[in-house]
Parts: C-alpha cells; sequence; structure tokens
C-alpha cells in the first residue's frame, strides 16, 4: 500500500490521464473482456492461459474430430463448427463471435490468422481482431508486395520474379535468369508449404507443378513467385511489436535454422555466432520497416531473413504478421507474455516496455531454445503420423523448463491437422546449458502411440556442430550419416522388455487365485524357461529372449541374436506397471515398458526403444490373413487427393500411383513393382485408414509385364 | 461477543451448581473390574516355535553333508529324468517341428506360476530292458488361466510315448488326484498306445488302460471337465481319450486319431489309405466331428486349450495375499541339516515345523500330553491346518491324543498334514495291557474317515502300522510327498533280517542290502508309491501348491462321519 499522501497524488495522475485520454479520441483504450479463440490446439490453450490471466472471457471453437480435444474442453463456452476444416470458415466464426457476445477475437497462427479479408470481416463486423490492420496484412501476405515494401524500407531483398505472368514457361525463363538453383514458392504461402526447389531447370516444371497443387489445396491459391535458392542459408527472424501510437521495438531476433522439409523444429534465441553490429543491424532495420508500413500488434518483420554464413549478408524472404509458433522462445527470452502484449496493444495501450529495457533484458536472462515435438517419422523422410497418445509423460515443469501442449494422454493426433503434440522451450543461462537441459527434457518426454521426432530431437542436441553453433537450414541434410546413424541397443533392453511383459501379465490380475508358492522353484530339476522374440526397429534380425523363473522376483535372463549372447543369472526383478525396477548382476535398470499389441515402446536411461513383439508362427495361416503383395496400402491416414494412374494402365516400378495427403502434407504413393493397375481402389477426396488398399495389381501371370 | 460470554459464564455457573456431589468411595475389594491388556504380539509369542538348531554345530554339518550328497544325486538323476528320451528321439521329435512335452506344458500353463510336477521318477530303474523316463508320461498340477488343473503330458520321444505298466498307474493315479481334488483335466496326446511287450500288465485287470477311459467318463459325469489336445499319434485304445473328452483339440499334419492306422486297416479290409485321409485334424474337425477345434502347431493348440479352460466357468476362490501372511521364522533352507540320513537318530519335529509354517507359529494341541506324536494349527500360505507330526514312538496316549486332535479338525474342517517319521506302535506287555491295539485303532480310524482333505510328507521312516496311523498311500492323502532321506517298508532293514533270523528261516545274506535298497525313496518314488521326493526346504512350497490344489475351485467341505471308536 501506498501512503495515503502518494495514493492520493496516483489517483489525481490517473484522474488526469484519463481526462486527457478522454480529450484525445484517436488513442481511446478499450479494454477486452471477451474474445472468442479462432484456433485449436496448443495456440488456443496458450491464448487462453493469457486471457483468463487477464481475466477475459474466453469462447473456443472446436470442429468435430476436435471435440474431445484439450482446447474444447478449456473453456465452459465452446462451439462445435462442424467439419475438419472449419477453422478456416471465416464467416461462421464471426457470426459465432457476435452471437457469444464476444468483443475480440484471436486468430492464433495458420488459419485466419493473416487472411486480410477476415481481418477485415471482423472490423466490419465490429470485432476487435488481435492482430495487425487488414491493411498490413494483405501488404505482408503477398510476398511480391512486401517486397516491394522492404525494399523502399531499404531492407535487401533476394533477387526474384514476383511478377503476375504466371506462364509456366515463363516463369522458368524467369527463373533462369536468376539462375539455378531456384525456389518456386507461392506467393500466399507460409510454413513451407507450396514451395519447392529446383535445382536445375529439367525439373522446374514438374516441381512448379507440385507447389501450384499444394497451394491450391492448402490455401486455394496458385500464384508462384521465383526465387534465388540459396545453398548454405540461416533462417533468421526479428520479432516486432507495434503499437497505436507509432512505437515499434523488435524484442530480439530468432534462429529457426534446424528444419526438416522446410519446417522449423528447433528455435532459438538469441541467435549464435552473430556478431552484436549485424544484430542491432537487423533490429534496427526491423523497426524501420514495421514503422514504414503502419504496422501495430505481434509480428515477425524482417522477420525470416536468409542470412548468409559466408558474406554475414541477409536479405529479406518473407514477413508473417501473425504471433508464431515459436513465440515462447522469445517470451522467455525477455521474460514478457508476447499473447498479454497483444491484448494491451489491441485495446490500444502504448507498448508495455522500450527497446532499451528489452536489450537489457536479452541481456540478462541467456538463452533460450524450443524444440517442436512432431508425430513424424524421423527415419522415413519426416513422414507425419497420427494416433493415439496412449502414453505421454512429460518432464519436470520448472522456471527453465515450459512445455506448451495442446494433448494429454489419451488425445488422438488426428490426420486432419498439423502433427505438432508439443513445444517444448527451455532457457538456460549460457547455450550450452540451454542445450544440456533441452537433452535431459527430451530423455524424460515419453510419447508413445505414433511415431515422434523425440529420439532424433535427443541426437541434434548431441551433434557437436550444433553445440558449436553452427547452425544451418540444411543442417540436417548435411549432417544426414550422423544424425541417423543406427542406435545400438544394449543387451539389458531386450531382458527388460521380456521381464516388462512379464511383468505386465502378473500385474494384471490374471492369476487371481492368490499367489501363494507360485513362481517359487519346487522340486529337483530344472523349471522351463519361457521365450520372447523382438525385433528392433529397422532390423529384421530377432533378438531372444529366455526368461527362467526361479522366484517371484527372481530370473535367470539370456539374450541371444543379433551378435548379441549375453546371460544374467539371478537377475532380480520387481514386477511393476508399467515401470519395472531390475538389479542385473552389474547394474540396476529402470525401465518403463508400453505394449501396444505387438509394438512395444520401452523407455530407459533416457532413451526410447521401439521393438515389436514377433508373430507366433501359427498367426498367419490360423487367423487366415490374405497374401497382399499384390496390393497396395495407405502407409498412414489419409485423403486420396489423385491417382495418377487409370484402371488397365502398365506401370514401372517407383512411378507414381496415388497422391495423398495427410497432415497437410502431400505424399506420392509409388509403385513398389512394375505390373498392370487392375483396380483403383478409391477415389479422389476418399478419407482411408492406415494400412487401407488403394491400387491392386493384376495376378502376375495372367497379364505379367516384368 | 460480551453478551456470549456471559451467557457461557452463566452455564458454567449452573453447572457448577447442578453437579451432584462425589459418591462415597466404595470398598477397593469390591469394585475391581478390570483385565490387563495383552498386546497381541505377547500373546502371539506363545505360540512361535524357538530354535536350538546350531548350523555351526558338527551335527548339523555332518546332516548336512550327507543331505547335501543325496540330493545332489538327486538333482542330477531329475535333470537327466526332465530331458526325456534319447538324443535322436529327441532331435526328431523337433524337426517335426513339435514341441518337447514339458515345452508344451510351460506354453500351457500361466506365466509367473509353478507346475507341480508329480512322481519325476516314475519307470525309474524299473524296466531292465529299457529306460522309460518319467514313465514316458509327465503329470502334474498346473495353472491355466487361472484355473488349477491336471495335466497329463504324453512324451513321444520315450518309447513313442508308449503306456509301459508304470505309465498306466502314472496316468491313473494323475486322474485320482483330478478326481479327488476336482481339477479339471488337460491330456497332450502324443502317444502310440499300449507297449505291447507288456500289454499283460497294461491291458486286462481294472486299474490298467481301459481304467483312463473309465475316469475319463466319471470326471465327466462329475462336472471335472476333460480337454484332449491330440498333438501326436492317437491310436486304438488311445483314440478314446480325445474321444471321451468334452473337447477336443487337434494339431494339422501332426494328430491322428484312429481306431487302426493305415497298415491294420489294409490288413483286414485290404483298403489303403493315408494317415492323414484316415484320421487327420483336418477330416477329423470338418467330417467327422471327432475333433472340435483344428490347430496350425503345437504353440497354436496350447492357445486353444488355454482358452478352452477360460471358456470353462470355473469358479476362482480367492486365497489369502502375500500380505496375509509371513515366510516362517526361521530359514526351511535349514532343513537339510536337521534332517538326517540316519533314520535312527530322532528328528527335532518341532525345529521342522517351524519351518515349514507361515511366521514360525504352532498352536500345539495337548503339548505335555503323549508326547511322541506331536499336534496342533498353524497356517501355511494362509492356509489353516492341523499338524499331526511323529516325534517317537506311538503310544496308546499318543494314538489318543491324535484321534481327538483328528476330530477336532474334522469337526472345524482343517485339512490335516500328517509329518511322518515312524517306526511304528509300541509293542510289549505294558504296551499291550493299555490297549495298544485298540488305541491304535482309534488313530487308525480317525485318520481312515477323516473327509479333510489329508497330506502326508514322510520326513525319515515310514513302517509298520505307523505308516497307516500317520495316513500312509492307502488312507488316501490327497497327495504323499517323500523327503530323500525317507525310506518306507512294513519295518527296517536291520529289524526285518533279525525277524527272519528269529523265526528261524535261512537268510539270504543279499536281503538287508535289498531291504535297504527297496526302502529308499527313490525307489518307492519309481513305483510310485508317492507323488515325488522333494526338497525338505520346498516342504512348505509343495504343501501351499498341494492346499491350493485341494482347496480351490469347485472344492467343498465335506463332512466326516467316523467308525466305531472301541473304547
Amino acid at each position: 500500500m501506498y501512503p495515503v499522501s502518494r495514493s492520493r497524488l496516483l489517483s489525481r495522475a490517473i484522474q488526469s490521464s484519463a481526462q486527457r485520454r478522454h480529450l484525445s479520441t484517436t488513442t481511446q483504450t478499450h479494454h477486452i473482456t471477451s474474445v472468442l479463440i479462432a484456433n485449436r490446439g496448443e495456440i488456443a490453450l496458450r491464448v487462453g492461459r493469457t486471457a483468463s490471466a487477464l481475466g477475459v472471457r474466453c469462447t473456443t471453437i472446436y470442429t468435430d474430430p476436435d471435440a474431445h480435444s484439450q482446447h474444447a474442453l478449456s473453456s465452459p463456452f465452446a462451439i462445435n463448427i462442424g467439419e475438419s476444416n472449419a477453422y478456416l470458415d471465416g464467416e461462421r466464426i464471426i457470426s459465432i463471435a457476435k452471437a457469444q457476445g464476444c468483443e475480440a477475437l484471436h486468430p492464433g497462427y495458420g488459419f485466419l490468422s493473416e487472411n486480410s479479408a477476415f481481418a477485415k470481416r471482423c472490423l466490419e463486423e465490429g470485432l476487435v481482431f488481435i492482430g495487425p490492420p487488414w491493411k498490413a496484412i494483405e501488404a505482408m501476405g503477398n510476398k511480391s508486395r512486401s517486397k516491394d515494401i522492404m525494399i523502399q524500407a531499404g531492407v535487401p531483398c533476394i533477387p526474384g520474379y514476383h511478377g503476375a505472368n504466371q506462364e509456366p514457361l515463363h516463369l522458368l525463363e524467369e527463373a533462369k535468369k536468376i539462375g539455378f538453383p531456384v525456389m518456386v514458392k507461392a506467393v500466399k504461402g507460409g510454413g513451407g508449404k507450396g514451395m519447392r526447389i529446383a535445382l536445375h531447370e529439367q525439373e522446374f516444371l514438374d516441381k512448379l507443378e507440385s507447389a501450384k497443387s499444394e497451394g491450391r489445396n492448402s490455401f486455394g491459391d496458385d500464384v508462384m513467385l521465383v526465387e534465388k535458392y540459396i545453398a548454405t542459408p540461416r533462417h533468421i527472424e526479428v520479432q516486432i511489436f507495434a503499437d497505436k501510437h507509432g512505437n515499434a521495438v523488435a524484442l530480439g531476433e530468432r534462429d529457426c535454422s534446424l528444419q526438416r522439409r522446410h519446417q522449423k523444429i528447433l528455435e532459438e534465441a538469441p541467435a549464435p555466432n552473430l556478431a552484436e553490429d549485424i544484430r542491432q543491424d537487423l533490429w534496427q532495420k526491423a523497426r524501420a520497416a514495421a514503422l514504414a508500413v503502419g504496422y501495430e500488434g505481434a509480428g515477425t518483420l524482417i522477420p525470416e531473413v536468409i542470412f548468409d554464413n559466408d558474406t554475414n549478408e541477409f536479405f529479406f524472404m518473407e514477413m508473417n504478421t501473425r504471433l508464431q509458433v515459436e513465440h515462447p522462445v522469445t517470451e522467455e527470452m525477455t521474460g514478457e507474455d508476447l499473447v498479454s502484449w497483444q491484448f494491451k496493444v489491441a485495446a490500444g495501450e502504448p507498448l508495455p516496455l522500450d527497446q532499451e529495457t528489452i536489450a537489457r533484458r536479452i541481456a540478462e536472462r541467456g538463452w533460450a531454445i524450443e524444440a517442436r515435438i512432431y508425430a513424424e517419422n524421423p527415419s522415413q523422410n519426416f513422414m507425419p503420423d497420427s494416433g493415439k497418445l496412449i502414453h505421454l509423460r512429460t518432464p519436470k515443469l520448472s522456471e527453465s523448463v515450459r512445455i506448451d501442449a495442446g494433448f494429454i494422454e489419451g488425445d488422438t493426433v488426428s490426420s486432419a491437422y498439423d502433427g505438432m503434440i508439443a513445444k517444448l522451450i527451455i532457457s538456460g543461462p549460457t547455450r550450452e546449458v540451454a542445450i544440456r537441459k533441452l537433452h535431459a527434457a527430451l530423455q524424460d518426454y515419453e510419447v508413445v502411440g505414433l511415431s515422434t521426432n523425440i529420439e532424433f530431437l535427443k541426437k541434434i542436441c548431441k551433434s557437436p556442430d550444433f553445440i558449436r553453433g553452427d547452425v544451418e537450414t540444411g543442417y540436417i541434410q548435411k549432417h544426414n550419416g550422423e544424425l541417423f546413424a543406427p542406435d545400438v541397443v544394449e543387451p539389458e533392453a531386450f531382458a527388460q522388455a521380456a521381464l516388462g511383459l512379464l511383468s505386465n501379465e502378473l500385474s494384471s490380475g490374471a492369476l487371481n487365485i492368490g499367489q501363494g508358492p507360485h513362481a517359487e522353484a519346487v522340486g529337483f530339476g530344472q523349471t522351463s524357461s519361457r521365450q520372447y522374440k523382438f525385433i528392433p526397429t529397422g532390423s529384421s534380425e530377432p533378438i531372444q529372449v529366455d526368461l527362467e523363473q526361479s522366484g517371484p522376483n527372481l530370473f535367470q535372463v539370456s539374450v541371444k541374436g543379433s551378435g548379441i549372447d549375453q546371460t544374467y543369472s539371478n537377475v532380480l526383478c520387481t514386477p511393476g506397471h508399467p515401470t519395472i525396477s531390475t538389479f542385473f548382476p552389474h547394474t540396476r535398470v529402470e525401465s518403463t515398458l508400453i505394449v501396444d499389441g505387438d509394438k512395444l515402446s520401452l523407455f530407459q536411461h533416457g532413451k526410447q526403444i521401439n521393438l515389436t513383439l514377433s508373430i507366433p508362427g501359427w498367426f498367419e495361416k490360423a487367423l487366415g490373413l490374405m497374401d497382399v503383395t499384390n496390393s497396395v496400402l495407405a502407409p498412414m491416414p489419409c485423403k486420396v487427393l489423385r491417382n495418377e494412374v487409370k484402371e488397365g494402365d502398365k506401370v514401372k516400378k517407383d512411378q507414381p500411383l496415388v497422391v495423398i495427403e495427410s497432415m497437410k502434407m502431400e505424399t506420392v504413393i509409388r509403385s513398389p513393382q512394375s505390373g498392370v493397375v487392375a483396380k483403383l481402389v478409391h477415389k479422389a477426396g476418399d478419407i482411408c485408414k492406415a494400412g487401407t488398399v488403394l491400387v491392386l495389381f493384376e495376378e502376375v501371370g495372367t497379364n505379367g509385364s516384368d | 461477543m460480551s453478551t456470549l460470554r456471559s451467557s457461557k459464564q452463566l452455564l458454567k455457573l449452573s453447572r457448577r451448581a447442578t453437579k451432584p456431589l462425589p459418591a462415597p468411595l466404595l470398598p477397593r475389594a469390591t469394585c475391581r473390574y478390570i483385565a490387563a491388556y495383552t498386546p497381541p504380539h505377547q500373546a502371539r509369542a506363545i505360540s512361535v516355535l524357538p530354535t536350538i538348531v546350531d548350523p555351526s554345530s558338527k551335527e548339523y554339518k555332518e546332516n548336512a553333508r550327507q543331505m547335501g550328497e543325496v540330493m545332489a544325486r538327486l538333482e542330477e538323476l531329475t535333470k537327466k529324468i526332465q530331458q526325456g528320451g534319447p538324443p535322436k528321439a529327441r532331435e526328431k521329435h523337433i524337426a517335426r517341428k513339435k514341441m518337447l512335452p514339458r515345452d508344451r506344458i510351460t506354453a500351457l500353463i500361466d506365466p509367473g506360476t509353478t507346475f507341480l510336477e508329480l512322481s519325476a521318477l516314475a519307470g525309474h530303474e524299473l524296466y531292465p530292458e529299457a529306460a522309460v523316463p518319467a514313465g514316458g508320461i509327465i503329470t502334474g498340477v498346473g495353472v491355466i488361466e487361472g484355473v488349477t488343473c491336471m495335466i497329463v503330458a504324453n512324451d513321444s520321444t520315450v518309447k513313442g510315448g508308449t503306456y509301459y505298466p508304470i505309465t498306466v498307474k502314472k496316468h491313473l493315479r494323475a486322474q485320482a488326484i483330478a478326481q479327488e481334488n476336482n481339477l479339471p483335466c488337460v491330456y497332450l496326446v502324443d502317444s502310440g498306445g499300449a507297449n505291447l511287450p507288456h500289454q499283460a500288465d497294461v491291458f486286462p485287470d481294472r486299474d490298467h488302460f481301459g481304467r483312463i477311459f473309465f475316469n475319463q467318463a466319471r470326471m465327466s459325469s462329475m462336472g471335472i471337465p476333460q480337454i484332449a489336445v491330440v498333438m501326436g499319434a492317437c491310436t486304438a485304445g488311445g483314440a478314446y481319450v480325445p474321444a471321451m473328452s468334452d473337447e477336443s483339440i487337434i494339431v494339422d499334419g501332426q494328430g491322428h486319431i484312429f481306431l487302426a492306422g493305415p497298415p491294420l486297416v489294409k490288413a483286414a479290409t485290404g483298403e489303403v489309405v493315408s494317415a492323414e485321409d484316415l484320421g487327420g485334424g483336418k477330416m477329423h474337425t470338418s467330417v467327422s466331428g471327432v475333433t472340435d477345434y483344428l490347430a496350425v502347431d503345437d504353440a497354436h493348440a496350447l492357445v486353444l486349450a488355454r482358452r478352452s479352460i477360460s471358456n470353462l466357468n470355473w469358479p476362482k476362490k480367492e486365497f489369502p495375499p502375500r500380505t496375509a501372511y509371513e515366510e516362517p521364522l526361521h530359514d526351511p533352507e535349514e532343513l537339510v541339516g536337521i534332517a538326517s540320513t540316519n533314520l535312527r537318530k530322532p528328528l527335532p519335529v518341532h525345529e521342522i515345523i517351524a519351518r515349514i509354517v507361515d511366521g514360525s507359529v504352532f498352536s500345539e494341541f495337548k503339548r505335555d500330553y503323549g508326547s511322541t506324536l506331536v499336534t496342533g494349527f498353524a497356517t501355511i500360505y494362509g492356509h489353516k491346518v492341523g499338524i499331526i507330526a511323529n516325534n517317537g514312538i506311538l503310544f496308546s496316549t499318543s494314538s489318543l491324543k491324535g484321534a481327538h486332535f483328528i476330530e477336532l479338525c474334522c469337526q472345524r474342517q482343517i485339512p490335516l498334514i500328517f509329518l511322518q517319521n515312524i517306526s511304528g506302535f509300541m509293542v510289549g506287555t505294558d504296551a499291550e495291557r493299555e490297549g495298544i491295539a485298540k488305541n491304535g485303532a482309534k488313530l487308525v480310524t480317525a485318520v481312515a474317515c477323516a473327509n479333510v482333505p489329508k497330506f502326508t510328507v514322510v520326513v525319515g521312516a515310514s513302517n509298520g502300522a505307523g505308516n497307516y496311523g500317520m495316513c500312509g498311500r492307502a488312507y488316501g492323502p490327497r497327495f504323499l510327498w517323500m523327503w530323500p532321506n525317507a525310506k518306507i517298508g512294513v519295518m527296517g532293514s536291520e529289524q526285518l533280517t533279525a525277524v527272519m533270523e528269529t523265526v528261524g528261516k535261512a537268510v539270504d545274506p543279499e536281503l538287508k542290502a535289498r531291504i535297504e535298497r527297496e526302502s529308499e525313496a527313490v525307489f518307492s518314488s519309481a513305483r510310485l508309491w508317492d507323488d515325488g521326493v522333494i526338497p525338505p526346504s520346498h516342504t512348505r512350497r509343495v504343501l501351499g501348491l498341494s492346499l491350493m490344489a485341494a482347496l480351490g475351485g469347485k472344492n467343498e467341505p465335506a463332512d466326516t462321519k467316523f467308525g466305531v471308536f472301541r473304547m
């Protein structure tokens, strides 16, 4: 409490400021008291969290596949908007916001966040769009126009063609002028969608068509630009905030160079190995650019520059006017809540901090790094995955460990949306400490039910060049050998898998006659052992584990196969579920075993080991499983975009058969063999489950061509 | 607040005013209505058995050494027997993608459960012309899908799984145990049928081959399920095992069922037919209906068998959980130094009991009367039991005490455990005048009539009428186990030789040695006079499993009606 005299002074000051505001009508603050969050998943929850903390009532929307998702459950006001693509239905969302009496609308990222028409409609309908003015979105969203603006503001741009002539051959000519390699990119695209690289002239038209198709499917627009492709670039972006009072600040930069499939997976702030003068230059140009376009709200301006490590040059690449996925990195580095800044700016308040304070904060706070945890399979070219999170254990949260997630255990990661499960954000006093802590946190991150990139992220954390800060957007391809080196699985892991399976069975209560002396050795002679057969992921050679139980917790274990021949006697294993603790003669090993049918996931020593239980010899025959060599199956849940062949076509091996879309990514299904297509089971637009037959070949012999 | 306070004060005042005056003091002696509190652990202390066994003593070490030798021999012998038939036969068996019978049993029973094998030594050195390991058949009690079952598995690596007389006896004993203990039966059939050279001792008599099917029919009628898994040949009489079963499973291309095989058919009718067409799995499951399920291989067949058991709708009795009882206070492993191979030395039976029962807690009954027989209550894995154990020769007093205790247990439905180390009832003028004959008869009557589950462990000698009074084989114990040092015979070899000499018969110089050999546990077990020789330290476990078999599932308490006790 202030002393009386001071508080009186204060109240007078507030009064006078209110009077002043009253007089100046242009910058009147209007506090937002209710908001509709027009997004899903972690960002909807993230926005909701800040909104609730600010006392703002939240209304959430959800589609049918999202009915039980966390964001839908997070607010008592949750409105069903129907089909899976309804997050893009602007008019519907606006009418819901109005019906629900919401004053404002927060678009999150993706979906409608950079749709200027939508932002304009919000304004027309009297809704506060929490983001920049629609004109700024329009200007920035159009890559050609944004580039012109940037050039005018003195920001260097990369050579390229941004013209209206979209004739493929004309674009090819332009590409030739720029010089290969070039990048074709949807003007309205972002996040790597609708973007392709043509290394040489011959493949340009193919890549162009593919990019156009993805553009049409992702955002209904296939206008392309062509740009110089820089071979070893870094991706750096600057976080900008601008208010309605003509202020703009740079909240530091982020390095987002670690990418796969042109999508970021690791982001950090500050950018490593960046000279201070260049950093300041970046910040300054970003602020200048923001002011030049009359920007307000959160955006990453100058954002996304391509930074050439060798020449220390940077080129403007694209401009995002939304809150970025990786905004938490900046939050951790500045200690500020950017969503709350958005609310403040939208309410007409001035920016909470000035540039000087921010710079000081950043200098004090050390390093922040974010790892995106995706449902994908790194060993299969990061192919997206989907499915139920049957087991989810997260690292312990603390001052320096933050998780922004949209899922909890038991939730389903739908193939209808982006496969990001969570963002793990770590801060530390130095970059090295932050990376070490990130590695430790990833070791405690357990996800079962779908493939994830967690093991891959751990490998990056251990990659020497990354630790040194030698990052570039081609890092993953360049360090392919190191990052995809096969894992050596210690023999104890197989023993633990067998013990865990037995343990699961014993603790499931199947043996409910009471234990008594059961499991003890009885009588002379030997007790029989049971054999478990596992196939490690990425291997075909089975590993055999023989378990001989000589007491309730006592085992003789032998592991054989794949060059392993190890016997452990008097292994003491206390059955538990799902975690078992085992005393081998030489060491204690604690493992968590999650069983999903034949798929086993074992977590031990901070590593996830995936094993498959081998199928008994009688299985196929007893179940009458059909031989499916004459068919091509959908590798994942997907939507069929188009069939590339017709029934009766003769196809060669590796020829494209079907193009499917999953997790918003296009995948071409190629022919596993040469043959004649007997039947195309699905037509374009069909939704298929993983394992669904897509193409049937004619029986070899009847019409064989190979 | 002030009004509240004042009202409280008022209340206090009024209480003070109405409080009655203290009553006049009563004389102390008349108001003594108090019982000293006895904490449970003090109450329990009177039942905890102490031990005076000193593992560092010379006697203990000598016992342990001698027992160790005997046990090592048995361990080696058992391991050899467990291998089954000769290596060639086993290799051939495996080459046919068949599982060895012991592996079949392991796959059949629940993980984490123990298979209580019966008479592993059956047939040992029984037939001069052939080794028949385990009698060519493996039997025992195992838990399948939570149901305690009797498992009977032919070992076709031993003489093609043919039935020697001992095989028949072992099969029938397993069925008898199943019937007495209400255990569903699973037959893993892989047998060439009766061993023809021995047909005279296999086929004609009451307790020969035919009795197997008689038992199946009777057990089925009593509601004891019979499940057969045909994993090999099933010829002639053998064909009736699956045919007499409630449900039967057959392995495709491997199991064959026919009353006569292709050669015999050809000889009889001239018809030429393959084994598969005559009695293969496909034919029997789809045409004749002799079998109900067709399995791809052994492993699949066993999965099907487990499924059949899971559908028995068999009641599952809750047994005491591990937390409900304590392990013995004294180490059961010390029994090797307590048990002696020299049976003339007395065995300290309290020390044995202390290493078998929960927490070494034993509520001894009539401790100071007839002390050559020890009786009392205890629990084993939480099951209440009455224990009757020899601690010397049976006198009239000890016999009366034993009969009394059996009456108690029968009335209370408490299973009885007999720890046998008896050279007989007391003889001599005094004993006869005391009426040892009629008093001993009372004990025998009580044992014979007792309808509670009875279990016998021969820990030392088992001679004469003492064997009857202590629930020998003839008195129907559910299970009878022997320690490796145990000896069974009408009397000890020395006494027998002495008696023979006294009655003036010319004594064969080999006689004593022969009697000695024929009294040994291995000799007994080879002939199925018992259900198996067990390591002394496993006695508690074996009794625990035996109790679970006898008390679980559909077993219900049965009333006892005693015969006339001569007074």
